[in-house]
């Protein structure tokens, strides 16, 4: 029998807060996270651009040897997995008793890498990258690190998919879950935010260049738009089968109703129409949804020119003529890449259960593309029951989720 | 560099690399136990001692060095001349 799939915490740690609360209250007065980093100027960034986010501090919960099995984005990942846990009322003690699963989405290591194995071309030795580099140099980090940490016990496996991967990372625990083959799944996904990890990124001229206004510079679906902004952190979710929910006593915050993919099988970095649109409309299928039942559509849109004009006319074939509000929360955080499939859940259920839709910043003139949608360029107050959230990848990844209030 | 100074610097360096209060750093303690290295952490000691002072521990003078006193004597004794 299939299980309805619930999601029942949440934890983030982003540019716009490091609590739900924070979030929200970033979402609604329309705080913009971009800063300009004069550090990376000085390293020689084409674009200095970037999320500001906060270091978490971890000595009060995790003793030095495991810290330094931790990378950057595994110390997002466990702040955000701590919020989220508690908010499920899932504790050490019922973790022990019951196997649940890990899937986080994460794509590089770029820093730790680069740290240890400079220090092994340094000195000419192995024993010179210290004893975390090995664990701290996967791209399973995240999953390796939150499973000892949590001492979880089912599935534990890392999504890598580009930036699409927080995304498929929660897709795929729906699928595990809904089949019967795990309870609760610990979902997410996290992205470093150091300046190692994106500077090939900013060597292939993708970031915007409005250094003189950072706040701006991130303008999805706007006619000047000239690229994304870089950002990062972690963000988690606790999804379990409705029946495990209820019988736990646990607060079901929403259900994830349907979960739609694709692959583009074109161009490494250049989207086209056809691969985002069947993944929308294979998510709308599988949860048997019409579009007009669709209260808000939470884009990937990332500010960049070809992109944002590809997902607007996807997203104008499924849904053309509805006035379905769109809007791309990486207005607000930059790109958060490997993490933004799991964030921009979070965003969109804080709007959800909040009862507004943050206005997308910086979206002033549509250009003949981003027309075909109803891009809301201010917040609305509006009640909306359901929500669709798209991401897209490097390689022509794509996975869309809808999720439904409770 | 006197021994003295090894000793001084040894222990703060450890003392913050291992987050162990130095003050249980007696010449004669032992290191591993002191430190709680298990056979992982026993890499960032001879990675901090090698980046610190060029010193390379090999696997077989390791298992030698099982006090304070003897890692002092060893880094004093295998110190790159100026």
């Amino acid at each position: 029998m299939e299980q309805r799939v619930v999601i029942t915490g949440m934890g983030i740690w982003s540019c716009l807060g490091t609590t739900p609360d924070e979030v929200r209250d970033s979402l609604y007065t329309g705080r913009s996270g971009i800063v300009f980093s004069p550090e990376r100027k000085e390293a020689g960034f084409r674009s200095a651009l970037c999320a500001d986010i906060p270091h978490p501090d971890l000595k009060p919960y995790i003793p030095r040897g495991p810290r330094q099995f931790m990378p950057e984005e595994a110390g997002y990942a466990y702040m955000a997995t701590r919020q989220a846990l508690e908010n499920a009322r899932l504790d050490a003690d019922y973790i022990a008793g019951h196997e649940v699963g890990l899937v986080y989405g994460n794509d590089s290591v770029a820093e730790a890498t680069m740290r240890a194995l400079d220090k092994f071309r340094e000195f000419h030795d192995t024993a010179a990258c210290g004893s975390g580099a090995i664990f701290q140099s996967m791209n399973s980090t995240v999953t390796m690190n939150l499973a000892c940490l949590f001492k979880l016990r089912g599935i534990n496996l890392t999504a890598s998919a580009a930036c699409a991967s927080g995304s498929h990372a929660i897709g795929l625990s729906y699928l595990l879950i809904r089949n019967g083959l795990q309870d609760c799944i610990v979902c997410g996904g996290a992205q470093e935010a150091n300046m190692y990890s994106v500077a090939a990124f900013d060597g292939i001229q993708s970031f915007s260049v409005r250094e003189d206004e950072p706040t701006k510079a991130s303008r999805p679906f706007d006619r000047d738009r000239d690229g994304l902004v870089p950002g990062g952190g972690a963000a988690t979710l606790v999804v379990e089968s409705h029946e495990h929910a209820v019988k736990r006593g646990a607060p079901i915050l929403a259900e994830i109703v349907g979960w739609g993919f694709s692959g583009n099988g074109d161009h490494i970095s250049t989207p086209n129409i056809d691969g985002p649109a069947r993944s929308l409309e294979l998510c709308l299928r599988h949860a048997g949804l019409r579009p007009e039942e669709i209260g808000y559509i939470n884009a990937h849109a990332t500010s960049t020119r070809i992109g944002d004009a590809r997902e607007a006319q996807a997203i104008a074939r499924l849904f053309g003529g509805l006035q379905t509000p769109v809007t791309s929360t990486k207005s607000q955080t930059g790109h958060e890449m490997w993490m933004a499939g799991a964030s921009e859940i979070i965003y969109s259920i804080l709007m959800m259960k909040n009862g507004f839709i943050a206005g997308s910043l910086n979206f002033e003139t549509p250009d003949e593309d981003t027309a075909g949608i109803n891009v809301l360029p201010e917040r609305r107050e509006t009640h909306f029951d359901t929500f669709l959230s798209n991401s897209f990848g490097f390689g022509g990844t794509n996975s869309t989720l809808i999720i439904k209030n409770l | 560099m006197t021994r003295e100074e090894i000793v001084k610097q040894v222990n703060a360096l450890l003392a913050e690399e291992f987050e162990v209060d130095a003050a249980t750093f007696t010449p004669d303690a032992n290191v591993k136990e002191t430190l709680n290295l298990d056979s992982l952490s026993l890499v960032d000691l001879v990675a901090l001692v090698q980046q610190t002072y060029k010193v390379k521990i090999p696997a077989s003078d390791l298992r030698g060095i099982q006090t304070f006193d003897n890692l002092y004597d060893y880094i004093a004794s295998h110190l790159p001349q100026a």
